[in-house]
């Protein structure tokens, strides 16, 4: 690590980011118009990203990941949420919302929609250096160091428009622009899945060179429980805009508490032929988010659910082994009403 | 991420590919393809000569487009130095011709550069805004949409009355909600695309990703699509010159000589058919142009 961040106000304890009762929910428009339901595509969820670290997001496909994303970089408005960047709230009295988003910078999954087609990967670059004040001539300049950073480089590839590179040169290219803005947090929305498993290899080392080299957090969504084994400190569990579990990566690997990480996991091809049986791995699709199940809303796919299930919603709690380890099942908790509440804490 | 750390010197270097020349961009490559389509390059030369002619008409053709003779109405192609013949007022059918061409071009051209200019600016930023904005303007041009193009041209010229200007105005109009719609779907399916996200990430304002980001990615297809109008706008102006509602005697006009001389196609057959053959040789090649833009466009990747 080279010296301290000036940007750092809070300390190596204090989180990055922490936010607060995030929610969205997308307006679904009729043929006339008028909003007939609502996508409840994030539903009050908080968590926070400590300085450095990687926090890995995982769950199905619709699950809110992107949303979440969006939401962090202010692309999208939040229906209710607070943020606390670096120990000062965002919005009035604290840092400004700008300021916040100055700090985060994401990389798409799509290496190739997420260029301009008619922008070289300088140009590209260069563009937010220049939204940022600074002269085309500086932009230009950083833009090709940038490029030499992420491997790239600029002598052969400045001039290069999206259609004449690869998939890992583009995402390369979507990294340097992430970086070149200098931001603290960088979101990697599905950043390595479209690509080869070794140019994907390539990718994650260069971003483990970066983090050290920049200072970065990363807050990593995948699919991949493989990739987010691999690169992350902590994971999250999401649920149809739900956190239903968070925790160290190995504790959730190992001994996940949240019957959906169970069966997420169990769906993952294990090497060993043994642990493929562990739980029963998911079935079907997840419900329609416009109208999500009561109480818990994996009961509908869950083998343990019981009526409490349906009644009450479980709230996201640390459990009492590890602090850092929360989940939100009314299995771990003892006298929840669920027959079943208690034992995982008993067995473990 | 682990705690490994991996030295940028130990990365693999990303596969150098050096064969191609980097950096062709957009226009270059949809420029060498047009030049290797025959069509578009015959197109293009006798659009070259129509245009060349007409704006030098009066050092090609020594005649005057206005001077009338009694004596020699009607001569048929070849005759006494005439080489396409005389109209119905004895005036020359060359000269008439190459004037005609300046009215014709300009009726082609000036109608839809002007609607896409304003059909333009219109839709992206229907497109872009989307919501309210969106609802606003096209609500509007899909009242215009409603109508027939030439009937809407025929009405408008109707009601501001006959004249070069007032058939310049009536087309814009009619070019206008058409050109929006195009703008206004090409818009919003690049809106959509992730870069533009990316560069709103940037903090950039609205103006800035419309002008740096949007208009490179939309002005092909509008382009495309605007000059699709060209042969279209060409045949209603003449039209309405035909049915005296825009270009006025004495001026050389293709739509307007093919309404004078309708009574001598029995006497002048040749001489009456000229004028139609220009307007069609003319609106043709814009239209195979056209074509050939639109096919380059779509090879592009
Ligand atoms: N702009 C939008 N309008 C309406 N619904 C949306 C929009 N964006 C996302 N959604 C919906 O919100 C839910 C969450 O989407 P997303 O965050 O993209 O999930 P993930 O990234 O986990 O796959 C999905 O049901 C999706 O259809
Ligand atoms: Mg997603």
């Amino acid at each position: 690590m080279t010296g301290a961040d000036p940007r750092d106000r809070g300390g190596p304890q204090q989180p990055l980011l922490i936010v607060d009762g995030l929610k969205k929910y997308f307006p679904l428009r009729n043929a006339l118009g008028t909003v007939s339901a609502h996508v409840q595509a994030v539903d009050g969820i908080g968590f926070s990203i400590a300085k450095g670290e990687t926090l890995g997001v995982v769950g199905e496909s619709g699950c809110g990941k992107s949303t979440t994303a969006r939401l962090l970089m202010q692309l999208i408005e939040p229906d209710a949420g607070s943020f606390v960047l670096d120990g000062d709230p965002v919005g009035r009295g604290g840092v400004t919302v700008r300021e916040l988003r100055r700090q985060v910078q994401m990389v798409f999954q799509d290496s190739y929609a997420s260029l301009n087609p008619r922008h070289t990967a300088a140009q590209e670059i260069a563009f937010g250096l220049r939204v940022i004040g600074k002269d085309t001539a500086t932009a230009e300049a950083e833009a090709r160091q940038t490029l030499r950073m992420v491997g790239l480089d600029p002598d052969l590839y400045a001039g290069r428009y999206p259609h004449e590179m690869s998939g890992g040169q583009r995402q390369r290219v979507n990294i340097a622009r992430g970086i070149a803005l200098n931001p603290r947090l960088l979101i990697l929305d599905e950043a390595v899945s479209a690509l080869d498993k070794s140019v994907q290899a390539q990718v994650l080392n260069l971003l483990d060179d970066l983090k050290q080299r920049l200072n970065l957090t990363y807050l990593f969504i995948s699919h991949d429980l493989n990739v987010v084994h691999y690169v992350s400190d902590r994971v999250l569990v999401m649920y149809l805009g739900k956190i239903v579990e968070v925790g160290p990566v190995d504790r959730i690997w190992r001994e996940a508490a949240h019957p959906y990480t169970r069966a997420l996991f169990s769906s993952r091809l294990s090497m060993n032929p043994a642990l493929r049986v562990a739980a029963p791995p998911l079935s079907g699709d997840p419900p329609n988010p416009v109208r999500p199940p009561s109480g818990c809303r994996f009961r509908t796919r869950c083998t343990l659910a019981e009526d409490v299930c349906a009644a009450s919603e479980p709230a996201l709690i640390p459990s009492p082994l590890d602090a850092a380890h929360a989940v939100a099942c009314h299995i771990a908790r003892a006298g929840s009403g669920h027959s079943l509440a208690g034992a995982l804490a008993n067995a473990a | 991420m682990s705690t490994s750390t991996t030295g940028l010197a130990a990365l693999p270097p990303a596969v150098r590919k050096v064969a191609r020349p980097p950096g062709r961009s957009f226009w270059m490559r949809l420029g060498r393809h047009l030049l290797r389509d025959r069509v578009a390059i015959v197109c293009l030369v006798i659009l070259l000569a129509i245009a060349l002619s007409a704006i030098f008409a009066p050092w090609l053709v020594p005649a005057d487009p206005y001077k009338t003779s009694m004596l020699r109405r009607l001569l048929p192609p070849g005759e006494r130095g005439y080489l396409l013949g005389t109209d119905e007022l004895g005036r020359d059918m060359l000269t008439r011709l190459l004037y005609g061409g300046r009215v014709s071009l300009s009726m082609g051209l000036a109608p839809v550069v002007l609607a896409t200019l304003i059909g333009g600016a219109l839709g992206i930023i229907a497109g872009y805004f989307g919501r309210q904005v969106n609802m606003l303007i096209m609500r509007v041009i899909d009242v215009f949409y409603a109508f027939p193009s030439v009937l809407l041209a025929v009405a408008m010229a109707g009601v501001l009355g006959a004249g070069i200007m007032n058939s310049l105005i009536s087309l814009t109009l009619v070019f206008i909600p058409p050109i929006a719609r195009v703008a206004e779907s090409v818009t919003t399916q690049v809106r959509n695309q992730d870069f533009v996200e990316a560069a709103r990430a940037t903090g950039a304002g609205s103006w800035r990703i419309i002008v740096e980001h949007m208009l490179a990615n939309v002005t092909g297809p509008i382009l495309t699509y605007a000059s699709s109008l060209v042969s279209v706008s060409i045949i209603i102006a003449s039209g309405l010159s035909f049915l005296g509602l825009g270009a006025r005697p004495p001026i050389a006009d293709w739509g307007l000589m093919l309404n004078t001389l309708r009574q001598a196609v029995y006497v002048a057959p040749l001489n009456a058919v000229l004028p139609g053959v220009m307007i069609f040789l003319t609106s043709v090649s814009f239209n195979l142009l056209s074509d050939s833009l639109r096919t380059a466009m779509d090879v592009r990747a």
